[in-house]
């Protein structure tokens, strides 16, 4: 990649009340670059995304966005949110409130406005259920609204938190073409975390995997391989190619859940 | 006689009491419906009705004073509210907790108070008025102070209307987004301070939850945009108001000697739209309120 990082994370630590949620995580993701931040459950996914937000203070280190965007040009989608249906917020007031629903005042209309907002409703998909309140819509509809609200003003970077979870499969892949699409089409830099990275290999160009509070990131042909990702996760792991795509597989799962069984005091109390 | 005595009765709009009462309980309604939509939004309702019962013990304070009862309910709903933001305990749970004790720890000392009051002696009727609103025994003196606290409330509202919005979508998302939060979550509740202390001199601060959640929920019924949510609630609420103290000045000419609280007709009349309201929102074809899976 020629073109300068749009952001890059320097030695980042952050902690919580003396406990380490991430520790020296250390990357660069380069303008449009799409790139997936994989890890466990409970391994600094939101943390480190929210540090990057500037919504969480690191201990040291420091993120630093691409010179001139500034904070305000990274686009965000949080995860999962419950968004009441009688909110009166129709999908074209969301994406609205996403040119300037942060500064103080009256709403204002404008014929400009208008168009910047259809134009967007349509990138994503969404022009079907525009005039349709967004709490009443289905899952990966609101999960397409929010997509509009975050680029709406065309930043650099774009962060998703967990977007593909509580997803359908194919709902899932639609939202993954829809992204990798409105990547290269806006030239937007994508940096979304998933616990999943199956659905997403098709398309990344960099992963970031957060493990026991540090983060390797590489490459994506570089980082899927059997080797590197069994060293990753601790435990054995099979990239295997069928049909031609590439599927990682964890091969330990059934013996985690046979010790997970084991472990349990009830199960083992009623089987012999 | 002109058709329009067969519902304004003749002398309704002469009357200095009735004209206080129309103007002061418009600003009241007009106010309440405007926060009211927000605070539904946001999920605050228990907090406004919270609010305004520790407002009570301003006002039955400034009955045993002898001071405006307005600006009673002002001072201790403002403080409460201010409290209360600032305490920012974010679990839902733990916060309804909170506001149920500070809700009973604030009608405890209105209890306190307006026994004081029977025991001096003269205040008696306190108690109705503070709790449950005396509309027509609002002193005119009193309108410009109304006035002016309604369109504080107002222009407070319009100023935090975007980031209002924008956190009630997703405080996460307002946040990320650069929105002032906790400002904007302040003022909002030194707006409901506002709008409840209003509501609470016309239909007492027991009453002031249905003038606050009443109306905004009736819009929130059928209104899919912000701006039509605001208008219907302050349409509903306006009419319930100036249709409650019709009705209760009517009401001394059905039962002589003696009218029906007009706390009452606005009530009923806000139920009735409540109700109305999900009339008009109901379709038979269409299937439930479908949730994302």
């Amino acid at each position: 990649m020629t073109e300068p990082a749009a952001l890059s994370v320097h030695s980042l630590s952050v902690s919580f009340s003396g406990r380490p949620i991430l520790k020296d995580v250390q990357f660069e993701v380069a303008g449009g670059e799409f790139c997936a931040l994989i890890g466990a459950n409970g391994s600094g996914k939101t943390t480190l995304l929210k540090a990057i937000l500037g919504l969480v203070r690191p201990q040291s280190g420091e993120v630093r966005i691409e010179a001139g965007a500034g904070v305000a040009r990274i686009g965000y989608v949080p995860q999962k949110i419950s968004i009441d249906p009688y909110l009166p917020l129709r999908s074209r007031d969301v994406v609205a409130l996403g040119l300037d629903g942060a500064r103080w005042g009256w709403l204002r209309r404008s014929a400009a406005r208008e168009a910047r907002v259809q134009e967007m409703l349509e990138a994503v998909g969404a022009v079907d259920f525009a005039d349709r309140r967004v709490g009443q819509l289905s899952g990966g509809q609101q999960q397409r609204v929010l997509i509009a609200h975050a680029l709406v003003r065309r930043p650099r970077l774009l962060l998703l938190d967990e977007p593909l979870a509580n997803l359908d499969v194919r709902s899932t892949a639609e939202i993954v073409a829809l992204l990798r699409r409105l990547s290269v089409q806006y030239r937007t830099a994508v940096l979304l975390s998933a616990h999943d990275m199956n659905p997403l290999l098709p398309v990344i160009d960099r992963i970031v995997y957060l493990a026991s509070c540090c983060a390797v990131s590489g490459k994506a042909d570089e980082v899927i391989r059997t080797e590197v990702l069994s060293r990753l996760y601790g435990y054995h792991v099979d990239v295997v190619r069928v049909h031609g795509r590439v599927v990682v597989i964890a091969a330990h799962e059934p013996e985690e859940i046979r010790a997970a069984l084991a472990r349990d005091p009830v199960h083992t109390a009623q089987v012999p | 006689m002109y058709p329009l005595e067969l519902i304004v009765p003749p002398g309704f709009l002469a009357n200095e009491p009735v004209r206080t009462a129309l103007i002061v309980g418009a600003g009241a309604a007009i106010v309440s419906a405007v926060v009211g939509v927000f605070t539904v939004m946001r999920g605050q309702s228990f907090a406004g009705h919270a609010l305004a019962d520790v407002s009570s013990a301003g006002g039955s304070a400034a009955f045993l004073l002898g001071i405006s009862p307005l600006l009673g309910f002002l001072g201790v709903a403002a403080l409460a509210a201010g409290a209360m933001e600032w305490a920012d305990v974010r679990d839902a749970r733990e916060r309804d907790l909170v506001t149920g004790v500070m809700l009973g720890v604030g009608l405890g000392v209105t209890a306190l108070l307006l026994y004081l009051g029977t025991i001096q002696g003269s205040t008696s009727g306190a108690a109705i008025a503070v709790l449950f609103g005396s509309m027509f025994t609002i002193p005119a003196s009193i309108v410009p102070l109304a006035i002016g606290v309604a369109g504080v409330a107002l222009v407070a509202i319009a100023v935090i209307y975007r980031p209002l919005l924008l956190s009630s979508l997703s405080a996460d998302l307002a946040q990320a987004r650069g929105a002032r939060v906790r400002r904007t979550g302040l003022v909002h509740a030194l707006a409901l301070a506002l709008a409840v202390s209003l509501a609470a001199m016309t239909v007492g601060a027991i009453l002031s939850t249905a003038l606050l959640i009443g109306p905004a929920a009736a819009a929130l019924r059928f209104a899919d945009r912000p701006g039509r949510a605001l208008a219907w609630a302050v349409a509903i609420g306006w009419a319930a108001t100036w249709g409650g103290i019709l009705l209760a000045y009517d009401s001394f000419y059905w039962t002589p000697g003696h009218g029906w609280p007009v706390s009452f007709f606005i009530v009923a009349l806000i139920f009735i739209a409540y109700l109305l309201a999900g009339l008009a929102r109901w379709r038979p074809r269409q299937p439930a309120l479908r949730r994302p899976a």
